[in-house]
């Protein structure tokens, strides 16, 4: 059975950043449950000796030179910007994951 | 914020053994970014070294820099790894403006590299294996600035702008395993450790590894465990950490810390940590994630990556010489004691006196401007010597003292006037006037005047109390602005002496 329970539904809305009434995380938690259940059947399926696919085509290395090409401008880049300043896109801080 | 409670270093240092860990992110010196053909150029004006691809707009494919690929597997095999038959990437899911996509591009189960050890030796000879469990490749983030809070830090701020030019260049993360053993030289480790990663990427030419750019970046794993206990304790992750100097503070800080609350019965939050420069301290920032919330999967965009066994065994044969065995190998070529060897090491002037031998100065006159006169310099002016002036002025500078040209003072003044953008140590000392008095004739009626004004010198000298001497030597170095050869006006004045 699913191992999906409101606890988790709500730490994947925080950590998503997004707000979840009461009533959806019911609802999202019986869903993601019936989907997780549903792939967790490929499992029985694929054994030990079957390695994950990631890429349906058998091709490697599709590598490109080190060679600079077009870029856009800051205008372009910066056209669906709800807000910005001085060149730059302005968002509400948020104390989290920076890298 | 609430002042840390520390324990002094060796009380805990008595109670607990350090466990240290790092995560060294490199970025790559490529012309263009990991997965797109946007320019990878530090200072450029805001968002505009920018692709579709950047910006993760939709139906855009990333594709793979192959100078990023090989660069990488230079760093692994230099960091003494096995490089990966398969290599895949995958997304780090996370969401955070400084990633327009909501997810980094990086490796997960197949990095690239894995396996290693790098050689660090430390100021009293110890020499240590760091052992390093993967390096991998991945794509930096976008730069936020903080506004509205105190001096743009995250603590406080209201708002965040976001320049994502360097959003996708090209890092490779370097991993090493946990290192026991470090004992009280745990923090001295940790800067020798990042110094050496960084002479490792500057000599293959992979990066400019500049830590005040962020080219090069720190994070700093400290955990403690009692004396006598196999498990390892909490530990927690400093960031933030942007000079050699900052890491070995950061790692003794929280050695101080952690100590504190452990001996008081508490316990340590597993955490990121903020390193604070201006007052020597870490902060608490988020708690750390579990891994799992990252879900990370495989990139569907992008192929694996697979080296052939010819390209790696051509990197690893381009490989330079190891900083450690090169290091024992310039000890001997340049005839260094111990200490002056270690204070070169200390300074970071490794590179800059190599260059200067190689432009024509002696060992060890490059070894006393650059130690000397010029770190003094720099330290006033609170930037990196390298930064002042070029080894081939160094070693001009140098060849002008050999030449007799110069005396040591004279060349003090070179030094500084080059500093100061006065031109080539040739144009200041014309410029200056600065160069000695090599007319023995100007010396001698110098020497004249100045026995006239000390007659019984004269007397003196044929007595053989050479040190009286000195009185005219003086004399004459003053008439002569400073701007003679003390050891030529000596030999004239005694064979004065001997001529009446």
């Amino acid at each position: 059975m699913s191992e999906i329970t409101p606890e988790l539904v709500t730490h994947l809305a925080s950590l998503s950043r997004i707000d979840l009434s009461p009533d959806e995380i019911a609802s999202l938690t019986t869903e993601l449950g019936q989907i997780v259940d549903s792939i967790a059947k490929v499992s029985e399926v694929a054994t030990a000796d079957v390695p994950a696919t990631s890429h349906p085509i058998p091709l490697t290395n599709a590598l490109r030179a080190d060679v600079v090409g077009e870029t856009l401008t800051q205008e372009q880049v910066l056209q669906n910007a709800p807000e910005q300043q001085d060149g730059k896109f302005v968002v509400t801080a948020i104390l989290g994951e920076e890298q | 914020m609430a002042k840390d409670k520390i324990l002094s270093f060796e009380r805990a240092l008595e109670l607990y053994e350090p466990v240290l860990g790092f995560e060294v992110h490199i970025e790559l010196g490529t012309k263009t970014k990991m997965f797109s053909s946007a320019p990878n150029e530090f200072g450029s004006e805001p968002n505009t070294n920018i692709t579709p691809v950047d910006l993760g707009l939709p139906g855009t494919l990333p594709v793979v820099n192959e100078q990023a690929v090989r660069y990488s597997i230079s760093l692994g095999l230099a960091l003494g790894c096995e490089i990966a038959e398969t290599s895949s990437f995958a997304r780090k899911n996370y969401f955070y403006p400084d990633m327009t996509k909501n997810y980094q591009i990086t490796q997960s189960d197949q990095p690239i590299a894995y396996d290693g050890s790098v050689e660090v030796e430390l100021a009293d000879g110890t020499i240590f294996h760091v052992p390093i469990e993967r390096a991998h490749m991945e794509e930096d983030a976008g730069k936020l600035t903080h506004v509205g809070g105190s001096a743009g830090r995250i603590q406080g701020a209201s708002a965040s702008l976001v320049d994502y030019n360097r959003a996708g260049v090209p890092l490779v993360e370097i991993v090493t395993r946990p290192i026991f053993g470090a004992e009280h030289n745990a923090p001295e480790l940790a800067k020798a450790y990042v110094a050496v990663v960084r002479e490792i990427a500057i000599s293959l030419g992979i990066s400019e590894a500049r830590m005040e750019r962020g080219n090069l970046r720190c994070d700093a794993n400290v955990s403690l465990r009692p004396r006598g206990q196999e498990k390892l304790g909490t530990r927690t992750e400093t960031k933030n950490v942007n000079s050699l100097r900052s890491v070995e503070r950061a790692v003794r800080y929280e050695i101080q810390r952690q100590a504190a609350i452990l001996e008081a019965g508490g316990t340590i939050t597993q955490e990121t940590r903020h390193w604070h420069e201006d007052t020597g301290t870490t902060s608490a920032g988020r708690p750390k994630s579990d891994a799992d919330d990252y879900r990370y999967f495989p990139e569907p965009d992008l192929l694996p990556v697979v080296p052939g066994r010819e390209l790696i065994e051509q990197l690893r044969s381009e490989l330079p010489e190891a900083p450690a065995a090169r290091n024992r190998r310039l000890k001997g070529e340049w005839g260094f004691t111990d200490l002056e060897f270690q204070d070169v090491v200390n300074g970071g002037l490794l590179a800059e006196i190599s260059s200067t031998v190689a432009a024509g100065a002696t060992a060890q006159a490059a070894r006393k401007w650059w130690t000397g006169e010029i770190a003094r310099i720099a330290n006033t002016q609170g930037v990196d010597a390298a930064s002042l002036i070029s080894p081939e002025n160094v070693a001009a500078t140098a060849k002008l003292v050999e030449a007799g040209t110069l005396t040591d003072k004279l060349a003090r003044q070179v030094i500084e006037g080059v500093i100061a953008g006065e031109g080539s140590p040739q144009e200041v000392v014309d410029a200056r006037g600065l160069a000695v008095v090599s007319d023995d004739g100007a010396l001698i009626a110098a020497i004249d005047e100045a026995l006239a004004a000390q007659p019984d010198i004269l007397e003196k000298l044929r007595e053989g109390k050479v040190q009286a001497a000195g009185a005219v030597i003086g004399a004459v170095m003053k008439a002569m602005k400073g701007q003679a050869d003390a050891a030529r006006v000596r030999e004239l004045l005694l064979e004065r002496a001997a001529q009446a």
